[in-house]
């Protein structure tokens, strides 16, 4: 190994921690992670936390599902149909997509992969997670307190005039604001400030990357939805008349601060998952990743042009023409740097030596899916497709394709991936692949059916509808029941692991970024001592082994 | 390497003004946590964490902005109309308050670089009087409004106005005082809490973080009301 | 029960139904075939490579090669290109349907939970359902009372959102004569307490109807403000008297409201305030809704709104008729 980490978990103990101690078992009881600053143990803490999430805004998507087997009534009233998918798509973003993977794999890893001890500032980190846990509170309170059926996108004057929780729901978000520039701000003064020696920029992790620009997107955007939702429950509460047409306020500003947020909020959701699939797709294949540079600024460009073309979303809702122009050719720049990643990773698979296991089984499924998505989304940039596809069912399977068939799929993905460095236990490999394949046939059947219904005109948020769609739904619906069954399958298999799975090695798949180096699973201070990077992440090349390589 | 004793790992002083870190003046219970290398580092994080923090304020600020620039292009004869009921000697003490504390902000900070406890606390205490004051003159500001009636949007109930929405401006003036108010209540907090600790000793020229990192963030309370006054009490 | 419908005659669009719609579907056309060719690019590598580079044993070399700055700036150009062009090919529908051409016929649409309303220049009011002329185009003023709607004929591929206190607007020109359904696009929300069994889901139910007719047929129903002649002129006289707030200050029981009232007041002698005297008959009820300021009755206010320009002689007929009924 060229990196010099001298015996891992072999070695003698300078501090702290007795032999086999590690981060998991170095202190015991409720109170310890309650308390803890480890980042390994607040990352645990966010992945139990945003699977939670995910799980309840899963189970809102099945009622969803349901009600939709037939038009009019199948199993609930219009009213609880609207907050069904509201709630869907509020937990989905802002309780689950937005904080998952920087939350739980960020945390857990990004120290690690520059060889730091912890994050800048553990106890902001701590923080993070208790404006999380409080924001998900408030969010949720609209559960008891009246419902919430405005939509994720809150549209005024809808939000600003009906009854339900708007308020509560709206604080939630804004303090879940705050966890995010947190966690955004701790992680780029650690990449700043914290790599150990020897960690270049260009020899960090591209996952890092991604978070970095991540990190950007959260810390410039999330302010202005902060005081897009302040203004949001000031005009409901006291009426003060900035976005209320009846009071001289203007409905379509609030859709344009809305999305000057929530466009670069798309990237804050894909951006960490771009992040893994490198990470997946470098060690599975065992080889140098291809265009290395090319992926790690095509992130920053994505997040940067991704502040200028949230106008996309209004193309049809009272903007001026000009804009709608202007906003229009912005998108299609977006595509770029995107289309450079993807041509990256497919050029790393070449003269690579690909194992596929479960998490490349996942990575392979991203690419075949977020092509998809990536791609529909031109459909809806383009001025004359988008006043046809607008606010319809292809709208829905576009973005399903990018945030469930991205990023999603690369969490499930990377979540195999270091699910036995993170637990120190081994899931079984077939059913993991099993369960690839079952969410990708799943996934197709869900949401392919509804490009075509959105192309024949089935407008979205619709409880009723013309009858002729009905087949495509029902087909819809039945396909979410088979993405039920491979998640089911998922929750087994990670959760027998920890049970009965066998003991997993320091480096299962022979990767050779930082956290393969240290034990499994980690201990407290991550490595026992600061370890001296001599190469890339890597590098694979010219090594029999596939472990150790030149320089880069 | 050991990492919880007080010197840990410190080679030089980092890079103010003052000359090399004299160990006599350390301050009794500063350690560098257990995660950094040195006390330079922690003190660098440290210091790039609270700019990040007022990048993000900014942009908070400057969605206000944005929305002021954009109502009062839109009802520019109600705004010049209604600009006119602001109290512009009030405005003008304001902001002459806020610009002295600022001042004795940074020599708050001065002070605690060259180990002057004593002007350290003193200054700290004059900033803390400003932003008081400040406060007091806006209470007056406000309660004069109330009792006109030149409130926002609904309950605007104001007289011998001639265009069509005086509401809006007062809406734009109310949350962007408002909100830029609560941060002067959050750094009269903030600088209550660096004063305690001046106070006890704390700071010392090896360690001054903490009064720093609160004294940007009442430049930048500041540089809002420098905005703010204009745009809001002069420009017609 | 056959429901309203949208004509689908392919596997992706519904059936091209106005001069727009080749527009955009030429833009669909374009983008999906440049979709499908980027698609196979991707994904026919990726395969392949999985399949002849899948791992044999452990150990194998792998290549060293970790860029290419040639290949990086072709896939960075190309797709620049390719991306322009999708540009411009979206842009020229989107900026034909931005400009109405200078003849079209306006119509006023109000949008408000959950119905639409269309009024024509000549006053006439036709609610949840919009007759136009087949082969001419046709402009929409739109604007909302309450939360925000949006107009969406599938058919047409046209869809603008109507917001309150601002006026939008959308054009199109129906190529074939036929009925479509109009969906309200933007999310408007659900009808609180019971549901009404006519808008049961609210935004979803939120329907109406585009009939395009010969411009004959056309031009002869707008004439006659929309009635139905089916129906004898005292039923359709008894909606309108509802339907334009005429029982708002005229009671048919004798009550005295703002106005008159109506009981038995066809063939009553009025006194005026001038103090002349008049029968009412025909020609004076006609009068009397046209131009009320012209006669005005003993002891009211002369604050009857003007109906001329309003209602169209039919529809005074028929309210005639039914005022006659008052006995
Ligand atoms: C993870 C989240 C995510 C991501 C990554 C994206 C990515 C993109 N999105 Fe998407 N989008 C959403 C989430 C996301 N979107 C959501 C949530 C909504 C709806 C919100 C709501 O209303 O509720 C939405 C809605 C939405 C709209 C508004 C539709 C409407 O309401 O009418 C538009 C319009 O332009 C759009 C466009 C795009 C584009 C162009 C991209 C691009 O970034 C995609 C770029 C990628 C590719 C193009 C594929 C790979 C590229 C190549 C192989 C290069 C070569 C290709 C060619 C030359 C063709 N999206
Ligand atoms: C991260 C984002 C995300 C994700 C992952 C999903 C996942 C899913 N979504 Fe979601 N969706 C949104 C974000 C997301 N959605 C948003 C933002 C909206 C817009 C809302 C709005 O209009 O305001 C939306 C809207 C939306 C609609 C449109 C509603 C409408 O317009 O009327 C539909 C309809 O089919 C739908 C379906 C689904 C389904 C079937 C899944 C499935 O993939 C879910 C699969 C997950 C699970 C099933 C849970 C995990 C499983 C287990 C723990 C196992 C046990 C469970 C079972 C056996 C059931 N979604
Ligand atoms: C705002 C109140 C108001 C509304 C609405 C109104 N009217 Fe009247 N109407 C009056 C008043 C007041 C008079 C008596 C003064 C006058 O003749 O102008 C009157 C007079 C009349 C008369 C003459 C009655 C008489 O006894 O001489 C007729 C007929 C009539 N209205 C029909 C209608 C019809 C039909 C409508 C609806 C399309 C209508 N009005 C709507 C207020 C109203
Ligand atoms: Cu009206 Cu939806
Ligand atoms: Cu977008």
């Amino acid at each position: 190994m060229a990196v010099a980490v001298p015996g891992a978990g072999t070695e003698k103990h300078e501090h702290g921690s007795p032999p086999g101690s590690n981060y998991l078992n170095a202190q015991s009881g409720v109170w310890s992670w309650l308390t803890t600053v480890d980042h390994k143990r607040i990352g645990i803490m966010y992945l139990v936390s945003t699977l939670i999430a995910f799980a309840l805004g899963g189970f809102f998507a099945i009622l969803v599902r349901l009600e939709l087997f037939t038009p009019r009534k199948t199993i609930m009233s219009p009213h609880m149909y609207n907050q069904a998918f509201t709630l869907h798509g509020a937990i989905m973003v802002f309780l689950f997509i937005i904080p998952s993977i920087p939350g739980s794999l960020g945390n857990f890893f990004l120290p690690i992969m520059i060889g730091a001890k912890d994050v800048a500032f553990p106890k902001l980190n701590l923080l993070s997670l208790y404006l999380y846990w409080i924001g998900a509170l408030f969010a949720l309170s609209s559960l008891v307190l009246g419902g919430l059926e405005t939509g994720w996108t809150f549209y005024v004057p809808y939000s600003s005039t009906t009854s339900g929780a708007v308020i509560a729901v709206t604080f939630g978000a804004f303090i879940l604001g705050f966890s995010s520039i947190l966690t955004g701000l701790n992680f780029i003064v650690t990449m700043h400030k914290l790599r150990a020696p020897g960690v270049g920029w260009y020899r960090m992790p591209l996952f890092l990357w991604a978070t970095y620009s991540t990190a950007v997107v959260q810390l410039l955007a999330t302010p202005v939805l902060a005081i897009t939702l302040l203004l949001l429950i000031v005009e409901r509460a006291f009426h003060i008349g900035i976005f209320d047409p009846a009071l001289g306020g203007d409905a379509v500003l609030f859709q344009h601060f809305f999305w000057f947020y929530s466009h670069p909020a798309v990237y804050i959701m894909i951006l960490p998952g771009f992040g893994l699939i490198s990470e997946i797709i470098a060690t599975h294949s065992h080889r140098k990743i291809f265009g290395y540079k090319a992926i790690a600024f095509s992130s920053l460009a994505i997040a940067l042009i991704g502040f200028l073309v949230w106008g996309h979303h209004m193309f049809v809702a009272g903007q001026s023409e000009l804009a709608a122009v202007i906003f229009s050719f912005l998108t299609f720049l977006v595509a770029i740097p995107t289309g450079v990643k993807m041509f990256n990773w497919i050029s790393t698979l070449w003269r690579g030596s690909i194992s596929l296991r479960t998490p490349m089984v996942y990575a392979i499924v991203f690419l075949f899916l977020f092509a998809i998505g990536g791609l529909t989304g031109l459909f809806l940039g383009m001025l004359g497709t988008d006043m046809h596809l607008h606010d319809t069912y292809f709208v829905v399977a576009h973005f399903h394709y990018v945030m469930m068939g991205g990023t999603v799929i690369a969490f499930t993905g990377a979540l195999h991936h270091w699910w036995p460095k993170m637990t120190g236990r081994m899931y079984n490999e077939t059913l993991g692949r099993v369960s690839a394949v079952t969410m990708f046939i799943g996934f197709n059947m869900t949401f392919f059916s509804q490009f075509i219904l959105g192309s024949r005109g089935m407008p979205r948020r619709y409880y009723n509808y013309l009858d002729q769609y009905q087949p495509l739904h029902q087909f819809s619906t039945v396909g979410s029941w088979v993405i039920g069954l491979a998640f089911l399958f998922v929750l087994y298999n990670l959760l027998a692991s920890l049970r009965s799975g066998a003991k997993a090695p320091d480096n299962p798949w022979g990767g050779m970024s930082l956290e393969w180096q240290t034990a499994t699973p980690p201990p407290t201070e991550n490595f026992l001592t600061t370890p001296k990077v001599l190469h890339g992440p890597y590098d694979y090349s010219n090594d029999p082994k596939g472990t150790g390589g030149s320089d880069s | 390497m050991s990492a919880v004793t007080h010197d840990a790992g410190h080679t030089a002083g980092h890079d103010s003004p003052i000359g090399p870190p004299d160990p006599s003046k350390h301050s009794p219970d500063f350690d560098v946590a257990h995660h950094f290398d040195t006390a330079d580092q922690q003190f660098d994080a440290g210091r790039m964490g609270i700019w990040l923090f007022l990048v993000t304020e900014i942009l908070f600020f400057g969605g206000l902005f944005c929305a002021f620039f954009i109502f009062r292009s839109w009802y520019l004869e109600s705004f010049v109309e209604a600009h006119h009921h602001l109290d512009k000697v009030m405005g003008a003490i304001n902001t002459m308050v806020l610009i002295f504390s600022s001042l004795t902000m940074a020599l708050a900070v001065r002070s605690a670089q060259v180990n002057d406890k004593k002007k350290t606390v003193a200054f700290l205490a004059v900033t803390l009087l400003c932003a008081a004051a400040f406060l007091v003159v806006k209470y007056f500001e406000y309660t004069h409004k109330i009792h006109e009636g030149l409130l926002p949007g609904k309950w605007f109930a104001g007289h011998g106005f001639h265009t069509a929405h005086p509401g809006m401006f007062f809406s734009v003036y109310f949350m962007m005082t408002g909100i830029h108010g609560l941060h002067v209540v959050i750094g009269i907090g903030l600088i209550l809490w660096i004063l305690i600790r001046a106070n006890r000793g704390e700071f010392s020229q090896r360690y001054y973080a903490p009064v720093e990192g609160v004294g940007l963030y009442w430049h930048l309370v500041d540089l809002v009301w420098i905005y703010l006054f204009p745009l809001l009490y002069l420009v017609g | 029960m056959i429901g309203p419908k949208v004509a689908i005659d392919s596997f992706w669009l519904p059936k091209q139904s106005s001069t727009l719609a080749p527009q955009v579907d030429f833009a669909w056309d374009f983008v999906l075939y440049t979709s499908t060719i980027f698609f196979l690019l991707l994904m026919i590598p990726t395969f392949y490579f999985v399949m002849k580079y899948r791992r044999k044993k452990e150990g194998e070399v792998t290549s060293a090669i970790d860029h290419s700055t040639r290949i990086e700036v072709v896939w960075t150009v190309i797709p620049l290109f390719v991306l322009i062009a999708l540009f411009f090919v979206g842009l020229t529908p989107y900026v034909n349907a931005s400009v109405a051409p200078a003849n079209a016929l306006e119509v006023q649409v109000t949008a408000q939970k959950w119905s639409w309303s269309f009024r024509y220049p000549n006053g006439t009011t036709s609610p949840g359902k919009l007759i136009v002329p087949k082969g001419k185009p046709v402009r929409l003023v739109m604007s909302a009372t309450d939360v925000l709607h949006s107009f969406y004929v599938a058919e047409f591929r046209v869809k603008q959102d109507a917001i309150p206190g601002q006026y939008t607007s959308l054009w199109f020109e129906p190529t074939q004569t036929g009925d479509y359904v109009v969906q309200c696009a933007e999310y408007c929300g659900a009808p609180e307490g019971d549901i009404p069994s006519d808008k049961p889901g609210g935004h979803s139910d939120m329907l109406a109807t585009v009939q395009v007719v010969e411009e004959q047929a056309f031009k002869d129903w707008l004439e006659t403000g929309g009635e139905d002649k089916s129906v004898p002129p005292a039923e359709r006289g008894k909606k309108l008297f509802a339907q334009w707030g005429c029982s708002a200050c005229h009671s048919l029981d004798g009550t005295k409201l703002a106005g008159p009232t109506l009981k038995g007041a066809f063939g009553r002698e009025e006194e005026l305030a001038d103090g002349s005297k008049v029968k009412i008959d025909e020609n004076y009820i006609s009068e009397s809704i046209l131009n009320p300021n012209a006669k005005v009755v003993k002891g009211f206010a002369p604050i009857m709104p003007v109906f001329q320009g309003q209602l169209q002689q039919p529809q005074v007929e028929a309210l005639i008729a039914f005022i006659k009924e008052q006995k």
